[in-house]
Parts: C-alpha cells; structure tokens; sequence
C-alpha cells in the first residue's frame, strides 16, 4: 500500500511525457496516424465502378474517430489522471522475451522444438525447479499436443529439425 | 409441440450427450480456474471445433458456456477469488459464509439458483429469440447497420471500464476487420505486400491472442498471489429456510440476467451486480450482505447463470453477440458457414432447437456435476500457473496453427497478446475489439450497401423508422454514461 502511494506521490511530479496518460495516447495517435497515411495509398475506384464510397472512407473514418476520442481521453486525463500502475515484473519480460525465442527458433530450427523451450523457459522464469515437472510441462505435454493434432486433427507442421525426423518415421 | 420434441432431441443422440457432457465438464474447469474462464476456454477449444459437424461445434461452445459460468463460483466462495469475471459478485457473500465454516452450504445455494437462473433463461430465449428473429424480417441494410452501431454503442454504457476507452477498442476491433480485400471492390487495404493477409486477419489468431495470451502475460505479473482456501466437506442442497428466503431473489435476478443479457455487452459481469444490489435492495436484511447473505450469493449466481440464454438471444436472432463468450460462439458459428439471423430460424429449426435442448441439459448436467464434483474441482485450482499456462500456450499456439497451417496466424496471436496485455493494463476493455471484428464486416456492409440503395444521400438513413429508433437508442446509450455519472 504504501509503495502505492510512493509511486502515486513521484507519478504526481513526473513531466507530462513520462504518464502513462501521455504515453498510451501518444502511441496510439502515433500508429493510427500512420496507419491513416497509409490509406491515402489504397487503390481508388474509377466513379463508373464505384459503389457508394471509395474502399479507403470507412478506414479514415474510424482512424480519425480513434484519434479523436483519444485525444479526448488524454484531455479527460488532466483533469483525472488515470490510476498508477504498479512497475511490471521481471517475470513480464522474461516471459516476453521468451515469446521472441519462440518466434526465432520456429522459423529457423523447428516449430515443435520452439513449443518446447518456451514452455522450459515460462516455467523456469516462473519458479519451476523441479525435474520431473520442467521435463513433464516442456517434452511430455507438447508431445502429447503434438500426436493429438498430427493424428486426430490431420495437422501437418512446418517442416524443421525434430519434425522432420517424426515424418520420415 | 414440433418444437418441443426439436429441443429432445439431443437428449436422443449419444454423440450430442457426449459432446454435452465433455463440454459441461470442461466448461466448469474453466470456470474454476482464474484467469481462464468460458471466453478463453471457448477460444481455445474453437480450433478443435472444425472437427465436428456446426450443431455438435455449438452445443459444445454453448456448455462450456453455460457450464463455466457456474464454475467461477466455486472458486470466488472457496478461494475469494472469481474463477469468472462474472462470479466477483459471488465473492462478497461467498467467502465470508464460507469462512463461517458453511462452504457447503453456499456452493449448494450458488448450484441451485444457477442452475435456476439458467434454466429460465433457456425459457426466456425459446420464447424471445424466435420473436425477435421475425421482427429483424422488417430490417434491411440500413436497419442492420443501425443495429450494429446501436450494438457498438452499447459497449460505452454498460461495458467494463471507462466508455471512451471501450469505444476506442471497438473501433480497433472494426479496423481490423477491414484488413485484406476490399469486398465490393477487391482493392487491398492495410496489407502491405503480404499477400497472405490478402484474406484478412482471421477471429481465432484474434481472439486466442486478446484472451489466452494477453491473461498469460497478465498471470506472468501475478506469480506472488497467495490464495487462502477454505476447506469443503460437500456441498449441501440449500434448506426450505434458504428456499423461503431466496426464491423472490432468484426469480428476480433471473428476469434482471436475462434481460440485461439480451443487451448487446458484457452480460454476466454487470447482470451478477445489479442482481446482487437488487437482491440487498429487497432483502429484509440487508445489513447481512458482504458478511456471507445467502440471499447474496442467490442474486448474484441467478444473474449472472441467466445472462447465458439471454446473450444468446441477440447472437441467435440477429448475429450480434450479447456478451464476450457468445462473441466466440458466433465466431465458432461463422467458420462453421452458419449465418445467424431470421433465416436460420425459417430454414434450420432442428439446428436451433437442438442449441436450445442443449442448453437447458447443460444446466442440468452442470447441476450433477457441481454437486457431487465441487470438492474435485476446487482441487483444480491447486495446478500451479507455472505448469498451467505453458501448457495453455502449447495448445493456443497449435491450435492458432491448425486452422489455416500458417505460421502468420501465430505471430498475430502472439501480437494481439502483447496489445491485449497493455490494453487491460491500461484500461481498455479486450471484449470490444473482438465485438468490433465480429461486428466490422457488417457495419461497413451495410453502411456500403445503404449508400447504394440510398444514392449517396446519407439523410436517407433518418427516413427509415427502424434505423431512426436505432440511432436514438446509440445516442442514448452514448449519453446514459455521462447522465449515470451526474447522477452520482
């Protein structure tokens, strides 16, 4: 509770851009902007051929009303500023940086390998020491997940180093 | 009577019963586990659906529904903590009869009035559905599209959260839903080159990403929560004395879930607190609640169980989900080429009815089930999160995979886990994007196909009665936010 209050006390005397407020808006105006640039790039429909409005209105249209209403949000937040946040784990990180993992040995080793290491490594960065439960949550799980879809559900996985021992078997 | 013998019919089939009952059992897992829950589960289990023919999809989404919404009582009576959103309300009066050594007793009544409260909801939707269905035969594009925005809007005044973040989520959820191609026109947007997004950003990478991955790197910031468990004997049936004291409340809290489900947003969550305020409003003891009411746990139970079939009712009738989890059912209804609305309702009555039958045994099933199984599924709880969820993610991500066996769709899962994340962080409600991308292709449908018929002329959407009524609904229900916190 009081850390609460500490981080409320030094959030008060923060600068305007280091708010979560300021912050969320900023990028949420940021990449609708871009994404609203990137409209003005669609392919238009010669008037003979149009039906109703152009393909790239209702985008624009929903891009500038988020804009907008985010900027009445972070207007709203002056006058109340939102709740503090309390500071993100390490564990989130860990945890996310294992999502990078994931993605960087599934397209460059094998897909089932990546499931499995980054079911060792949530574990482990979650307080998992045991043995028996690393080996049970990151080899017998997913290759139990594996046979279910491979066998019931028809599924072929990408081809990579352990999948393509399984189906030349 | 045709209809009647429509609705047994699952009760004749052995395929459906099993499909009934793997659902119902898995449905109350769910409920039991926080974090997990009816929507997460229903979007991890909607991969496995493509399997099964469309009614035995929907019968097994529709029991974890209903089934995994009494499941989250067992968790907020016995641990304080709301195994669903929707059990919060169970919570108050739950734990502290609980901690008085009456676990049993409160499970016992949060089984009853479930199981109450759903069963007249399951009635609510066989009369109302089928009404509502005939009045959408007097709507056209324009009233469609009034309808959606009328849904959308719904989402700023009862949703969760502040109404303009909601609006915001909803808007994103409608923005990705114009990624790939055009419709009318078959020109590109937002796809940058990659011609596998040509097709569009799919529900399932969506919805697995916003619900299971986004709670599993929430759960990543939560590893030092200490659950408190209060020891259960066995659930007891609750006493004539509870049944005098309660029966008023049930029924009530039954007709507010209903009702309230039927509004297109977040059914079970705010139909369980205002069954719970109304129930202290009447109750003749009102000083008891949060101190462990059973008349509490009634209300809240019944509201929230009877928000099922009510939610169900706009999904059914008019392809406008009334709450997250229906969202994913009619997400499992449209990769399964079910298009709800009144033509399904003339065309497949079988199809229809078999959803309702199902239902109403589901509510049954979870009644066994719970009662002689609550002391099996607190035990659940004990799987800790750093087992549980690696193990979640393995079956979003082959799951994700499954469905068009590309790798694209798991990085989008990924990503919308991410955005997910910081949108409950930040408070924005996740729900409203997926009601958004549900709701997307029918409001810049319609809206396209009203300026045709229109010719351009944007006034012409006032001349049309329905459409009018629609839009006046959205602006007061854009406005009840703002009037509610004047009020106040």
């Amino acid at each position: 509770m009081n850390n609460v209050r500490k981080q409320k006390r030094a959030n008060k005397n923060l600068p305007f851009f280091f708010k979560d407020e300021f912050r969320v808006s900023f990028i949420i105006i940021f990449i609708s902007s871009i994404l609203l640039i990137s409209t003005f790039s669609f392919d238009i429909v010669p008037p003979i051929l149009n039906r109703g409005i152009q393909p790239a209105t209702f985008p624009k249209a929903l891009l500038v009303l988020i804009i907008s209403l985010t900027l009445l949000i972070y207007y709203l937040s002056i006058k109340k500023p939102w709740e503090v946040q309390k500071k993100i784990p390490k564990t989130f990180f860990l945890t996310l940086l294992s999502f990078l993992i994931f993605v960087i040995v599934s397209k460059t080793l094998d897909f089932f390998l990546a499931i499995s290491l980054l079911s060792f490594l949530v574990s482990y960065h979650w307080g998992e020491r045991r043995i028996f439960y690393l080996v049970l949550v990151s080899i017998i799980f997913p290759i139990i997940v594996f046979i279910f879809f491979e066998t019931i559900l028809g599924l072929r996985f990408p081809p990579g180093i352990i999948t393509n021992i399984y189906y030349k078997f | 009577m045709e209809n009647l013998l429509l609705m047994m019919a699952p009760l004749f089939s052995s395929k459906l019963l099993l499909v009934l009952f793997f659902g119902t059992l898995f449905g109350l897992i769910l409920g039991v586990l926080p974090g997990l829950g009816p929507t997460t589960g229903g979007a991890l289990i909607l991969p496995f659906t493509m399997t099964l023919d469309p009614l035995s999809a929907v019968v097994l989404l529709t029991s974890i529904y209903c089934a995994g919404t009494y499941g989250g009582a067992i968790t907020a009576i016995l641990i304080n903590t709301p195994g669903t959103p929707a059990a919060a309300a169970t919570c108050l009066d739950g734990y502290p009869l609980a901690q008085k050594g009456e676990a049993g007793r409160a499970l016992g009544m949060a089984t009853v009035s479930s199981v109450v409260g759903g069963i007249f909801s399951v009635i609510v939707l066989v009369f109302f559905a089928p009404f509502l269905a005939k009045l959408a035969y007097e709507f056209g594009q324009p009233e469609y599209f009034a309808l959606a925005i009328f849904g959308l809007t719904m989402l700023a005044s009862i949703g969760d959260g502040s109404p303009i973040k909601n609006l915001i989520a909803g808007a994103f959820g409608i923005l990705i839903s114009t990624v790939g191609k055009d419709f009318m026109t078959s020109i590109d947007r937002f796809t940058y080159g990659i011609n596998e997004l040509s097709v569009g950003i799919g529900f399932i990478p969506v919805v697995v990403g916003l619900f299971a991955i986004s709670e599993m790197l929430t759960q990543s910031t939560l590893l030092n929560q200490v659950f408190k468990r209060v020891a259960l004997k066995a659930v007891r049936l609750p006493t004539l004395e509870d049944y005098k004291l309660t029966w008023k409340t049930i029924l009530r809290s039954s007709g507010i879930g209903s009702f309230i489900g039927v509004l297109p947003a977040e059914g079970g969550t705010v139909a369980s607190l205002i069954g719970y305020s109304e129930a202290k409003r009447w109750s003749k003891k009102p000083e008891e609640f949060g101190k462990g009411s059973i008349e509490g746990i009634a209300g809240a139970e019944a509201a929230n169980n009877s928000a099922t079939g009510g939610a169900m009712v706009p999904t059914l009738a008019l392809g406008i989900p009334g709450s997250a989890t229906t969202a994913v059912i009619l997400t499992g209804l449209i990769i399964h080429g079910v298009r709800p609305g009144p033509d399904l309702f003339r065309e497949q009555p079988e199809f229809l009815y078999g959803i309702f039958g199902s239902m109403l045994i589901a509510n049954i099933m979870f009644f066994v089930l719970g009662f002689f199984g609550a002391k099996i599924f607190a035990r659940i709880t004990l799987v800790p999160n750093k087992l549980l969820w690696p193990m979640i993610f393995a079956v979003s991500v082959c799951g994700t995979y499954s469905l068009s066996q590309s790798l694209l769709d798991v990085w989008i899962m990924l990503l919308f886990g991410v955005i997910g994340f910081f949108m409950r962080r930040f408070g924005f409600s996740v729900v409203p994007v997926i009601i958004g991308l549900i709701l997307g292709e029918l409001v810049e449908g319609t809206l396209r196909q009203s300026l045709v018929i229109f010719d351009g002329n944007w006034l012409m959407f006032l001349k049309r009665p329905i459409a009018l009524s629609f839009f006046i609904l959205s602006l007061i229900a854009l406005a009840f936010p703002l009037l509610r916190k004047k009020n106040k």
